[in-house]
């Protein structure tokens, strides 16, 4: 459904290649997939005026950011997939190096080594993002698919190691995601299914072993989204504060800035990783679901994208970075609406924040290179 | 299958590709179904109940205290106000550095160590929006001081607040009682609903006992708060904006008490120096006109809010000005009782007006060696129960006892109020002990000790061994003496007044059952007896009755507390103070009609006679309007 819903773009597109389309054809971006991020964008910016309780400042701060995190995904889109390959182990031993210098010297951050200050503070996991699938892309981009299972193990361990070094930051929500996100390449890749369902049953003894490892915080997060009713105060304040918020916003909201919840600071974390909540209750559940129609609408061009891309690096690499925008989304509203635990994972692209903006972009730059170079290149 | 290097097959691969998006998208819908089907019922099926719980969020009922009533004293006096109070408050939010906020206020005198680390006790415990109390009780060169110097110090500022105040201090402490902040045990008792907004409440005395009269009913008013609890204005151009409901609350009613304000000062200054207590009565209705106990304290620190170190010295006193001795001390009444006892003996018949006894100073059962004495060791010669009165003889006294019986002692000292409460209006007060056979039996454990002993009563009638009285009983007792039996319940409050209308409520007296004397030439000659007690040629306490304009009664009483052997004699001036004699009088004035009855104890006072007898005839000089008579 979502394939044949950009497919009409496509071919409204196909038949012209002067004026507007031409213009975006030779900036190398993809007018729908430009155009679904940047209503999404306005969406954000729409909510987060509200959620700053319209904090002037703070929300053009984020304008500047999201201006920022468009340049940087015109930027990336001008590089050619092909040097990007090229490029990929580099990246990857360069992320690992500054992974390695957080945790040797990484300044604390919220309790946690994340952060690495080189003039702006900065967190190199935020590389690992598009590290990770873009270095399991590149050691499959020449060998025949599906991949063995020699070649699976290899790829575990470039996937595990850089999710290692991220978890015991501490910060598992990243780790995991990172971790997701090289696991999608490998299923893209054609990993057989009865392998991964083996996995799955595999993964009920995994999670009792990551239960050992998980911190005291964590695991409250996980017993918390057990029974937030338990501890209303402490730690399933959060939860709960968040479906008042949402359920009490009914269909169509309270109107935007009047959610009581959220303007009378009910609602914990607001403008970052629970911004969701606010426009639940804002603008009721036809808001969130326009806002979800437009997800829908990114992924769905994304995943097009990469059916269309000539070769499996350039494929893996767009499926992956699609599909772990969709686990983002996913997870942090699953998460705001309490069907899984707090993991820390803000709303992409409209959480007030810029580094994973940034790195969100950069992704959508890759899938815009991807397209836009495609015809260009032999194959 | 060749033997070139094999060759991808980018067909295949791209077909299993989109096999795998195909495959990744169907998952994709169906957690994304698990996420509509979540926001539907959130938002949808359970929309009105999350909607229920975000009103109760954010809706608080905040209470408004009602101002507390006012008491006065019988002619209208003011006894217990309210008084606006100056205190300085700090504001953590507002303040950016607290350290050095207090350091500066410090340097100019407005706050000490002491308050410093008061403050930093009870900072961190409420919201930061919330005020923190710095300094109770800024007087006025501090309000001036820091008026000049306030632009320098945001988020601190001086706020009057409403504080109890008895401008009267120590007079009325044991009469009126004290408020205090409200304590852990105190919230077991009050109701939360009604207190939500006080910080104070009545902890003693008349504050304590008309509690419920006194605080008035709380407003309350719905604001809108957010998640800490501080208050929002829904509209930020309209202060008053947050209030969405409101009730004012209605003051508590104001008391005019039964004291007379003159009576209470001139106990207190006659106590002055002594520890003791002195009550006076209405004999026609049970007014209290006057009730004190010494030494008092100033109950102001009470209501301000006292350190601990302040309230232990107070505690730790040995002179206990927090003992209210006006209901609560137990003192063996020692002679006071014997008017009582003569008409028992008279009712019974136990003895009658012509029955003379020689008075040899000392008394002995029969068949016993062991010398019951006289207070007076050379003994009074001949008497009749109108001697053995005003002279105070005991050994007549000893004489018909035997003849009365503990039983029908019991039964008459009961009658005129002792040995159970009062029934006074404020709470607190015991009940003393008159002894009887049955009390004995059930006092002890020991079957030996149940045993009622003829001795026992010998000294039960002068008012001694296991007897106790309260001095509120004794004036009580002599209220009762002066009305011929008739009898009223002893109270302090007179009328309730609703402070909105003015409307006031008299509290009516209640009369109780006669005591069962049924001559009136008995009361006659017993009242008669008890005049010559002060205005006769041999009253013990002529002394004290001497050139009186009116006619008074009295009978003094003198209570052992050290024990004397048998063959000793002392002088009780050479007796450690502590192990002298408690002094006791009761009299009452004028004799026809009377108006004042008054009871008089002055802990180891010596003798009734020349050290509470002058009381209370000063007492009955200011009540009945005579100021120059006294002797």
């Amino acid at each position: 459904m979502r394939l044949s819903d950009t497919q009409w773009l496509i071919d409204g597109r196909g038949t012209g290649s002067g004026g507007l389309s031409g213009v975006f054809r030779r900036l190398n971006l993809d007018a729908p997939l430009l155009g679904g991020l940047l209503l999404i964008c306005g969406f954000g910016l729409f909510v987060l005026y509200s959620a700053v309780s319209e904090d002037i400042d703070l929300w053009l701060q984020q304008v500047v950011r999201l201006g920022v995190a468009v340049v940087v995904m015109l930027v990336v889109a001008q590089f050619p997939p092909d040097l990007m390959r090229r490029w990929t182990p580099w990246a990857f031993l360069f992320g690992l190096g500054l992974l390695s210098l957080v945790l040797i010297l990484g300044e604390v951050g919220q309790g946690a080594q994340r952060w690495l200050d080189v003039g702006i503070r900065f967190q190199p996991s935020e590389i690992m993002k598009l590290a990770v699938p873009m270095m399991a892309a590149w050691y499959l981009h020449d060998r025949q698919l599906p991949p063995t299972a020699g070649q699976l193990l290899i790829i575990a361990i470039l996937i595990a190691v850089p999710s290692y070094m991220i978890a015991v930051q501490p910060d598992l929500g990243t780790s995991l995601l990172i971790a997701a996100s090289g696991v999608i390449v490998i299923v893209l890749a054609g990993m057989s299914i009865r392998l991964m369902l083996s996995l799955l049953v595999l993964s009920v003894p995994g999670a009792l072993v990551l239960w050992q490892f998980m911190q005291d915080y964590q695991r409250q997060r996980v017993m918390t989204l057990l029974n937030p009713d338990s501890d209303p105060l402490g730690a399933g304040y959060n939860i709960i504060q968040s479906k008042i918020a949402i359920g009490s916003g009914g269909l169509f909201g309270k109107g935007w800035t009047n959610g009581s919840q959220a303007q009378l600071e009910f609602l914990p974390e607001r403008n970052t990783d629970f911004i969701f909540a606010v426009m639940g209750e804002e603008l009721g559940l036809l808001g969130v679901l326009s806002l979800l129609v437009l997800y829908v609408f990114v992924v769905g061009r994304g995943l097009y994208i990469a059916t269309q891309a000539p070769d499996s690096f350039s494929r893996l690499l767009a499926g992956s970075i699609s599909l772990t925008f969709f686990v983002y989304v996913f997870v942090n509203i699953a998460m705001v609406t309490g069907l899984v635990p707090v993991v820390g994972i803000p709303l992409p692209l409209v959480s007030f924040g810029g580094t994973s903006m940034v790195t969100l972009m950069a992704g959508f730059g890759i899938l815009m290179s991807i397209h836009s170079h495609r015809k260009l290149l032999p194959h | 299958m060749s033997l070139i290097a094999p060759i991808k097959d980018h067909h295949s691969e791209r077909q299993l590709f989109v096999a795998r998006v195909a495959l990744s998208s169907v998952v994709s819908v169906i957690l994304l179904g698990f996420v509509v089907a979540r926001l539907i019922q959130l938002q949808i099926v359970e929309h009105e109940q999350f909607s229920e719980r975000s009103q109760g969020n954010r809706i608080r009922i905040e209470a408004l205290a009602p101002t507390r009533g006012l008491i006065f004293d019988r002619k209208g006096r003011i006894l217990v106000e309210n008084v606006p109070t100056y205190q300085l408050e700090l504001i953590p939010e507002q303040v950016a550095d607290i350290d050095d906020t207090l350091e500066r206020l410090a340097k100019l005198g407005l706050i000490d160590q002491q308050d410093i680390s008061r403050f930093i006790d009870v900072s961190d415990q409420g919201p930061r929006f919330k005020p923190v109390t710095l300094r109770f009780r800024l007087s006025d060169e501090e309000i001036a001081n820091f008026a000049v110097h306030r632009p320098r110090f945001p988020g601190v500022d001086f706020q009057p607040r409403l504080v109890r105040h008895y401008p009267h201090a120590a007079n009325t402490a044991h009469a009126v009682g004290y408020v205090g902040a409200i304590s852990v045990n105190d919230l077991k008792r009050l109701d939360p609903v009604a207190y939500a907004g006080t910080a104070h409440t009545g902890k003693t005395g008349i504050e304590f006992s008309q509690e419920k009269y006194l605080h008035g009913d709380p407003g309350h008013r719905q604001i809108v708060t957010n998640a800490r609890g501080r208050q929002v204005s829904v509209d930020p151009r309209d202060a008053a904006g947050s209030i969405l409901d409101a009730e004012a609350p209605s003051p508590g009613s104001n008391l005019y008490l039964t004291i007379d304000l003159d009576l209470q000062v001139l106990a207190t200054e006659l106590l002055a120096g002594r520890r003791g207590s002195i009550i006076a009565i209405d004999p026609q209705n049970g007014e209290i006109l006057a009730l004190v106990s010494a030494p008092s304290f100033d109950p102001n620190g009470f209501a301000l809010g006292m350190t601990s170190s302040e309230f232990r010295v107070l505690q730790s006193d040995v002179n206990q000005p927090l003992f209210n001795r006006a209901v609560r001390g137990t003192y063996p009444p020692g002679s006071v009782i014997k008017p009582i006892l003569s008409l028992a003996a008279l009712q019974t018949g136990a003895t009658n007006l012509t029955r003379r006894t020689f008075c040899r100073g000392y008394y002995t059962l029969p068949g016993s060696t062991h010398r019951y004495r006289d207070w007076r060791p050379e003994g009074h010669g001949e008497v009749d129960l109108h001697d053995a009165i005003t002279q105070s003889c005991d050994v007549y006294f000893y004489e018909i006892s035997r003849d009365i019986g503990i039983d029908r002692m019991h039964d008459y000292l009961t009658q005129f109020g002792l040995g159970r409460p009062t029934g006074v209006d404020v709470t607190g007060e015991l009940p003393g002990l008159v002894p009887s056979r049955a009390w004995k039996r059930g006092a002890f454990r020991e079957r030996a000790d149940q045993v009622w002993f003829p001795g026992e009563t010998v000294i039960a009638a002068i008012g001694q061994g296991y007897m106790l009285a309260t001095p509120l009983q004794l004036a009580n007792a002599a209220a009762a003496l002066s009305t011929h039996g008739k009898r009223f319940t002893p109270h302090l409050v007179a009328s309730i007044e609703n402070p909105l209308t003015g409307e006031r409520t008299v509290i009516q007296p209640r009369r109780l059952d006669d005591v069962k004397v049924d001559n009136a030439f008995y009361w006659e000659n017993v009242i008669g007896a008890m005049h010559d007690v002060l205005q006769g040629p041999k009253g013990t306490a002529r002394a004290a009755g001497a050139n009186a304009p009116y006619e008074m009664a009295g009978k003094s009483g003198t209570a052992q507390v050290f024990t004397v052997g048998q063959e000793e004699s002392f002088e009780q001036e050479d007796l450690d103070e502590r192990l002298r004699d408690h002094a006791l009088f009761i009299a009452f004035a004028p004799l026809q009609q009377p108006r004042i009855a008054v009871a008089v104890i002055v802990e180891n006072g010596s003798s009734g006679s020349r050290i509470a007898a002058p009381m209370a005839r000063a007492m009955m000089d200011r009540y009945l309007g005579v100021e120059d008579s006294a002797p």
